[in-house]
C-alpha cells in the first residue's frame, strides 16, 4: 500500500507540474441529517518550523461535502490528539463522535527542506480500537493532494465505498469584458482547488470530455470558426484535430476502453450519432433520424448508448444497444416525464442515468433508476445542466446560475447535501467529473 | 469591386429589388414615397399617412442602380432584415420573414459573388448540445428557403454557435428572444 502511494503521488506531480493557481471557493450550501459524526483534529507538525496548509481542514471540508459525513467543529474538541495514545476516548465519545482521525507531520530523515512524511491514524471512538493507519512520503507541494487521498481512505474504510476526493473536474470558463469573451478549459481538484487551464481561446469551448484513464480531455473548440472536435492529452498539452466534417462536429464522448469516441456530426445532413474509431479512424454512423441526435454517453460496460433525440418531437432521451460499436437494435426511448430530457449520462455502476430535466418552469438535474423508472429531481434552481457523477457515483456535479453567474454545484446523489463551486470572476459551465486516475 | 458592381440592382435585379433599391417596401406603379426614409425601421410602414396621400410620378430619367456595398449597408430596404427570430425550441419562420428572405434569394441570384453565413444562435434554456443543433436547425430552415429559390448552395454556409454567443446577456424572457436567431452575414462584395 506503502509503494501504490508513492507511485501515484509521482504520477500526479507529472500531471501536475505547472504553476497552480486556487481560483475555486467552496461554500456548503446545504446540511445533511443522518450523517457520521466524526472528529477530524488538526494535524501536528513536528518539524519545527510553520505548518502551513492544515491537512486535518481538507480532509473534514471533503468528508463533510459527501453529505456522509458531520466533522466536528474545532472549537467543540475536547483536545488536540496528534497519535492514538493521546486520545481520551471517553472525552470524545462525550462530544459526540464515533470516529475521530489524528495525524501528524514532519520532516523526512536526510530528505531536503521540503520532503515530508505525513502519518494519519483513524480510530473507532466507541470501541477505543485503530481501523487503519498510514505514513505517506510527501513533500510540501503536495500536502493537498495528500490531504485528499486520506479523505479517500477514512470515506472507504467507513462507508465501503471508494472515495473520490483525490479526482479532478474539467470546465470552461468565459469571462467577457466589452465584445470580447475570453474562453478557458480548466482542470482543478474535486475540491475546486488549484485551478490549472490548458487551453485559452476567444472563440467558444464546450463539452469536456474525460478518457477512462484521465490522460486525454476531448472537447470542442470554435478556433477555426465553428465546431471541431479536439483530443488534448492532461499532461503534456499535446492535441489532435479529430473532426472537422462539414456542419456541425460536437459532443465527444469516449466509451469505457478507451478506444472510441461517440460525437455528434451533421455531414449527413442532420446531427446524427457516430463512433470513431481513435486508432483507425473508422467512422461508423449509429443513428437515422430526422430529429437531431446528440449527446451520446457510453453505458460503463459499452453496450449501450445514451443520446438525447427530438424524433419523437421534443427533446427526449434514448437508449441504444450496442454489438462491438454497432447498433443492436432499435433506439427506445427511456424518459417519458416531462417535456424536455436531455443530456444523459450513466452512473458508474450503470444502474441510474442523470440528466437535465425540463418540466415548464425550468431546467433542473433528475436522476433516474433505470429499473423502475423511478424521476428523482436533484436540484431547484432554473438553469441547471452538464450534470456529471463522481466516478464512485456518490455525487454529482452540475452548472448553474446564481446571481446572474455561471457557477458549478454538486450535489449528492440523494439529493441530501448540496455544495457550491464558485468563481471569483466570470462564468464557469460544463463541469465533467474525471474518472479515478491513479491506475 | 464597387465599380464592378456599380448598377448591378437596376440592371437586372427583379420588381421587389428595384423596390429595395428605391427604398420603399411596397412601391406600386406610378408611386415613390416620399415619407422621409431615415428611421431605419426595418418594416416601413404602409403607405397611408393620416389621409394624406402622395404619389409621384416616375420619370425614369434618373439612375437607381447602387453599389452592392452601400445597398447593404442602406437600413431602409428589405435586405437589411439580417436577424431573425424564432419561437423556444423551434424552427419556425414567420410569413413576413419569409418575404424578407425572398428579396435575399432575389439578391444572391443576382449578386452571385456575394455569399451569406448563415449563424444559427439558441437561447440557454436547456441543453448546450442540444441547442448546438438546434441553432444549426434554424439556419439550415433559412438555408433551404434560399436554395428552393435558386441561391446556389455554394454562396450560403451554415455555422451553428448554439447558446455561445448570445446577443443578450440578461437571464430573462427578453434575453431569450433576442437570442433564438439566425444572423446573415453577407460577405463577397
Amino acid at each position: 500500500m506503502m509503494k501504490f502511494m508513492i507511485r501515484s503521488v509521482a504520477m500526479l506531480l507529472l500531471l501536475f507540474s505547472w504553476q497552480a493557481q486556487a481560483r475555486l471557493v467552496i461554500e456548503i450550501t446545504e446540511g445533511t441529517e443522518g450523517a457520521l459524526p466524526i472528529a477530524v483534529v488538526p494535524f501536528g507538525w513536528l518539524g519545527g518550523a510553520d505548518s502551513r496548509t492544515d491537512v486535518a481542514d481538507i480532509v473534514a471540508a471533503d468528508l463533510g461535502r459527501s453529505g456522509s459525513f458531520a466533522p466536528l467543529e474545532k472549537s467543540q474538541m475536547p483536545g488536540e490528539p496528534h497519535s492514538g495514545n493521546e486520545i481520551d476516548f471517553a472525552a470524545w465519545r462525550a462530544a459526540g463522535v464515533e470516529h475521530i482521525v489524528v495525524g501528524r507531520a514532519q520532516r523526512r530523515q536526510g530528505e531536503g527542506q521540503d520532503e515530508l512524511v505525513v502519518e494519519f491514524q483513524l480510530f473507532d471512538v466507541v470501541r477505543g480500537v485503530q481501523m487503519t493507519g498510514y505514513a505517506i512520503p510527501t513533500n510540501s507541494s503536495r500536502i493537498r493532494r495528500v490531504a485528499h487521498q486520506i479523505s479517500d481512505i477514512v470515506y472507504e474504510k467507513l462507508t465501503g465505498q471508494r472515495g473520490a476526493f483525490n479526482t479532478h473536474v474539467a470546465y470552461v470558463t468565459v469571462e467577457r469584458s466589452g465584445k470580447e469573451s475570453i474562453y478557458r478549459l480548466a482542470i482543478a481538484d474535486a475540491d475546486g482547488h488549484d485551478e490549472q487551464v490548458i487551453l485559452t481561446s476567444k472563440q467558444p469551448l464546450m463539452s469536456p470530455a474525460w478518457s477512462p484513464d484521465g490522460e486525454r480531455l476531448a472537447y470542442v473548440s470554435f478556433e477555426k470558426g465553428r465546431s471541431f472536435i479536439y483530443m488534448q492529452n492532461v499532461s503534456n498539452g499535446e492535441r489532435e484535430l479529430l473532426a472537422e466534417f462539414k456542419g456541425l462536429n460536437s459532443a465527444p464522448s469516449f466509451s469505457p476502453d478507451g478506444r472510441r469516441l461517440a460525437m455528434t456530426l451533421s455531414r449527413d445532413g442532420n446531427p446524427e450519432i457516430y463512433l470513431l474509431e481513435l486508432r483507425s479512424r473508422v467512422l461508423t454512423r449509429l443513428t437515422h433520424s430526422r430529429g437531431i441526435d446528440t449527446e451520446a454517453a457510453f453505458s460503463p460496460d459499452g453496450k449501450a448508448l445514451l443520446f438525447t433525440s427530438d424524433r419523437g418531437g421534443k427533446p427526449q432521451i434514448y437508449r441504444l444497444a450496442l454489438d462491438n460499436g454497432r447498433p443492436a437494435g432499435k433506439p427506445q426511448r427511456i424518459t417519458y416525464e416531462g417535456g424536455y430530457n436531455a443530456r444523459a449520462s450513466f452512473s458508474p455502476d450503470g444502474k441510474r442515468l442523470v440528466f437535465v430535466h425540463g418540466n415548464g418552469k425550468g431546467f433542473s438535474i433528475a436522476v433516474q433508476e433505470l429499473q423502475t423508472g423511478t424521476l428523482r429531481v436533484l436540484s431547484d434552481t432554473r438553469f441547471d445542466e452538464s450534470p456529471s457523477f463522481a466516478p464512485n457515483g456518490s455525487m454529482i456535479i452540475y452548472a448553474t446560475e446564481r446571481n446572474r453567474r455561471g457557477v458549478l454545484e454538486a450535489v449528492s446523489v440523494d439529493g441530501s447535501a448540496h455544495q457550491r463551486l464558485g468563481l471569483s470572476r466570470g462564468d464557469v459551465r460544463e463541469p465533467a467529473w474525471s474518472p479515478y486516475i491513479l491506475k | 469591386m464597387k465599380l464592378k458592381l456599380f448598377g448591378v440592382c437596376v440592371m437586372s435585379v427583379g420588381m421587389a429589388l428595384l423596390q429595395g433599391c428605391t427604398g420603399g417596401e411596397m412601391v406600386r406603379d406610378g408611386e415613390v414615397p416620399v415619407e422621409d426614409r431615415s428611421i431605419g425601421a426595418e418594416q416601413p410602414a404602409d403607405d397611408s399617412y393620416d389621409g394624406a396621400r402622395v404619389s409621384g410620378a416616375e420619370l425614369g430619367s434618373e439612375f437607381a442602380g447602387r453599389p452592392v456595398d452601400e445597398l447593404l449597408n442602406d437600413p431602409n430596404t428589405p435586405l437589411s432584415k439580417r436577424t431573425f427570430y424564432f419561437e423556444f425550441n423551434s424552427a419556425e419562420l414567420s410569413a413576413a420573414d419569409r418575404d424578407a428572405l425572398a428579396t435575399h434569394a432575389r439578391f444572391m441570384n443576382e449578386v452571385r459573388e456575394v455569399s451569406v453565413v448563415l449563424e444559427g444562435h439558441a437561447d440557454e434554456r436547456g441543453s448546450r448540445e442540444y441547442n448546438l443543433a438546434l441553432g444549426e436547425r434554424r439556419a439550415k430552415v433559412i438555408e433551404r428557403v434560399l436554395t428552393l429559390q435558386g441561391v446556389a448552395r455554394e454562396q450560403i454556409q451554415v455555422i451553428s454557435f448554439g447558446e455561445e454567443r448570445p446577443q443578450a446577456l440578461d437571464h430573462d424572457e427578453e434575453s431569450w428572444r433576442l437570442n433564438r436567431r439566425v444572423q446573415l452575414l453577407y460577405s463577397g462584395y
